[in-house]
């Protein structure tokens, strides 16, 4: 009897084909889709799952890089490097520019965030470039409202997540129909939880932005979190005392609003060991998401990621 | 395997959330700033205890009214296994959720309240794991604190299920479990309050039954989703079908036939970007290149030619209706199967089925939200399909309204 073969897939590889399938979905299903480039390590991925998808031909879709302008110096020239590698067209929508043409006021004060001007910027992108549909890089176990999301997303004609009233979703069958004007955002790593994205990272080799992992950084203590005192953008007050402390970031987004974690994990077997001890959720270092115990759905439902 | 997905079904107040709350907690699922956040939310309304089933209720409207309003998805592992959960709420639009919920589960876990036993509802569960053809279920007794964690009653409920049981076709394995969610009774760890029971906790059984792949590896099935063509200097005639195995295997020199169109050739290469691959099966995703310059497009499927599937515009099957609207009586929908679209009249409606007592309605035949029932219907172009016995991919279809472009039913194709 010849040996039986047992056509075992591992979980990466699963979670892998699912990804390829959704992103090869979204290709087929809409005319003109943008892929949401954040230079953080989620968006990283997709990108990379993206060029796998349609290898050996280009990307179908733009990146799109919601730009608040409070950047890590870091992030910016590992975006310009990655973008170059896959061979994208990368588009970059500013939210300083839309608070220069008014479309967004700015908050006030030494706590002030661009995080929900994003959205504005985000809607007037699609609306400008005709995207029909956005693919993020969200993923159902960083946050409650998110555990709720679909594959295909619909919103409404003004971008906006209608959580009571979604498609259902089965098997592996998309529904990407829409009226004139609605849009889809669409999740190819839905099912991936923060481990899987790292474990995937190792496995592929993917080169990250240095944030990432350990540096001796200044930093200054806000509401339990450390946020980044050399580029700037987010204000210490007097009584905020600045440290240098060996520090990286768990997740990157806006320099105001993205704490650091103490961490001498240098590398990402390092990483992955510290991941798998940890007893925070990725995104409890974001002031963003501590807003409110509705943060992220409030955003959602105007048209967030 | 290293992924087990599964579902939860029971009805209201039966503890479904407090249920997977307590596996999340005590298999230190649960990260210290969630558990903050439900403790602050618990402390506000004025709970005695912490609620555990605030852990699962993503929606504001959720956690003020108490209730589970949308399938979520939550997210576990354990050593041995990575878990997925698909929690369907248990009261408005029951049917819908918990279909949805099961098309992507191996395993469904069916909640009973000790002191309520076997129900209309337990049934229901029960008939729609099996409709979906989940062969796995783990039956959970639970609020056995509130019968004294009596061996009598758990066995009374064992027996009248079984008895419902052995009307369902697809159930391969079932495995009885007395807990208590609310206070951790054999959940994760071992009850000291049953020493009759020498089976397995729920986390153990879930570490460790074999769940048989729901994939198929016997007949070869390739829906294309998207042709590669790259038009570049380095790759001057490629021309790839880019999709995911949805049957079989697939190997380099393997006669294949293009469906609809019936032409034939050889699979030259299976192309990724990591290399070639020597083989290719379910659910991989994959590009397939062939011998011959073929007209192939997205919708169209690539099989084995030595087992193909069937091909055909009428198509008999059992469905869901999910639309706030009532079906239309030889109404128009849109129907998706696979990677491929085509419009759908319904023909006939042969019978519904009444999902307390398996009965079927055969006087009543207006399909309306969460009715189930087996209908005809002729489709606008050919349809390549396996039964969804067979395979629950090629199998498998939605239908959506062209106006609302809503998915109003789900549909599983009779061989």
């Amino acid at each position: 009897m010849p040996p039986i073969r047992s056509y075992h897939v591992s979980l990466l590889q699963q979670l892998e084909s699912e990804a390829l399938y959704v992103l090869r979905e979204t290709a087929a299903q809409f005319r003109h889709p943008a892929l949401l480039f954040s230079g953080g390590k989620d968006s990283i991925v997709m990108a990379w799952l993206a060029r796998k998808a349609f290898h050996p031909a280009g990307l179908p879709f733009t990146l799109l890089h919601v730009d608040t302008g409070h950047n890590f110096p870091e992030t910016l020239t590992y975006r310009d490097s990655f973008v170059e590698q896959i061979g994208a067209r990368l588009l970059v929508a500013s939210v300083q520019e839309s608070i220069d043409r008014g479309r967004a006021v700015e908050e006030k004060g030494h706590r002030a965030s661009r995080n929900k001007l994003q959205t504005v910027t985000l809607l007037d992108a699609i609306a400008d470039q005709k995207f029909d549909a956005c693919l993020g890089g969200g993923r159902r176990d960083e946050e409650k409202a998110r555990a709720k999301e679909r594959f295909f997303s619909h919103r409404n004609d003004f971008g906006q997540w209608d959580p009571k009233n979604q498609r259902p979703e089965l098997w592996n069958l998309f529904n990407g129909r829409m009226h004139a004007g609605e849009q889809f955002r669409v999740f190819p790593l839905s099912n991936w939880t923060e481990m899987d994205v790292w474990l995937y990272i190792r496995q592929e080799n993917i080169p990250l932005p240095s944030l990432y992992f350990s540096h001796q950084r200044q930093v200054f203590q806000r509401d339990g979190s450390w946020l980044d005192a050399e580029t700037g953008f987010a204000q210490p007050q007097p009584e905020e005392l600045i440290q240098q402390k060996t520090m990286r970031f768990r997740t990157i987004g806006d320099v105001t609003c993205t704490g650091a974690v103490e961490s001498p994990a240098a590398s990402l077997d390092d990483i992955i060991a510290e991941v798998a001890a940890a007893r925070q959720t990725e995104r409890g270092t974001r002031a963003d998401d501590q807003r409110s115990e509705s943060a992220m759905e409030d955003r959602k439902k105007e048209g967030y990621f | 395997m290293d992924l087990l997905r599964f579902t939860t079904a029971g009805s209201v107040d039966d503890g479904k959330s407090t249920l997977i709350g307590r596996l999340l907690y005590d298999s230190k699922s649960i990260f210290e700033d969630q558990l903050e956040a439900v403790e602050r939310f618990s402390r506000k309304r004025g709970d005695e205890r912490v609620d555990l089933a605030l852990l699962t209720d993503g929606l504001r409207a959720e956690r003020e009214q108490g209730i589970t309003i949308d399938v979520a998805y939550r997210y576990f592992a354990t050593p041995r296994r990575k878990f997925i959960i698909a929690d369907t709420p248990g009261h408005i639009q029951y049917t819908r959720n918990m279909v949805t919920g099961a098309s992507t589960a191996n395993l469904a876990i069916i909640l009973i309240d000790a002191r309520k036993g076997v129900i209309e509802q337990t049934c229901r569960h029960a008939f729609l794991a099996n409709l979906l053809r989940i062969q796995h279920v783990v039956v959970a007794v639970n609020k056995m604190d509130l019968v004294d964690f009596a061996e009598a009653r758990f066995e009374e409920i064992k027996e009248s299920f079984t008895n419902f049981a052995s009307r369902l076709d697809n159930l391969v394995e079932m495995t009885f479990i007395p807990i208590s969610a609310l206070q951790g009774d054999n959940v994760v760890e071992k009850s000291t309050h049953m020493p009759w029971y020498q089976g397995p906790t729920l986390l153990y059984h879930l570490e460790t039954v074999y769940v048989g792949t729901t994939e198929n590896h016997v007949e070869a099935r390739f829906p294309v989703q998207w042709v590669i063509r790259p038009q570049s200097g380095q790759w001057p005639d490629f021309r790839g079908f880019s999709g995911r195995v949805a049957g079989g295997v697939f190997k380099p020199g393997d006669a294949v036939t293009v469906l609809p169109s019936g032409f034939q050739s050889k699979i030259k290469e299976i192309h990724t970007s990591d290399g070639p691959l020597e083989e290719a099966y379910s659910p991989l995703s994959v590009s397939l290149l062939l011998e011959d310059e073929i007209d192939t497009s997205r919708g169209d499927m690539i099989v084995k030619s030595n087992n193909p599937p069937q091909v055909s515009q009428d198509i008999e099957a059992m469905i869901c209706w999910f639309g706030e609207q009532p079906m239309s009586p030889r109404g128009r929908y849109v129907l998706r199967h696979t990677t491929r679209e085509v419009q759908a009249v319904i023909k006939e409606v042969r019978y519904k089925v009444n999902i307390n007592t398996l009965h079927k309605i055969e006087d009543d035949l207006e399909f309306r939200m969460n009715d189930i029932g087996c209908i005809s219907v002729r489709t606008s172009a050919p349809v390549i399909f396996d039964a969804y016995a067979k395979n629950r991919i090629t199998g498998s279809f939605i239908l959506i309204d062209a106006g609302t472009n809503e998915t109003v039913a789900a549909g599983m194709i009779r061989g």
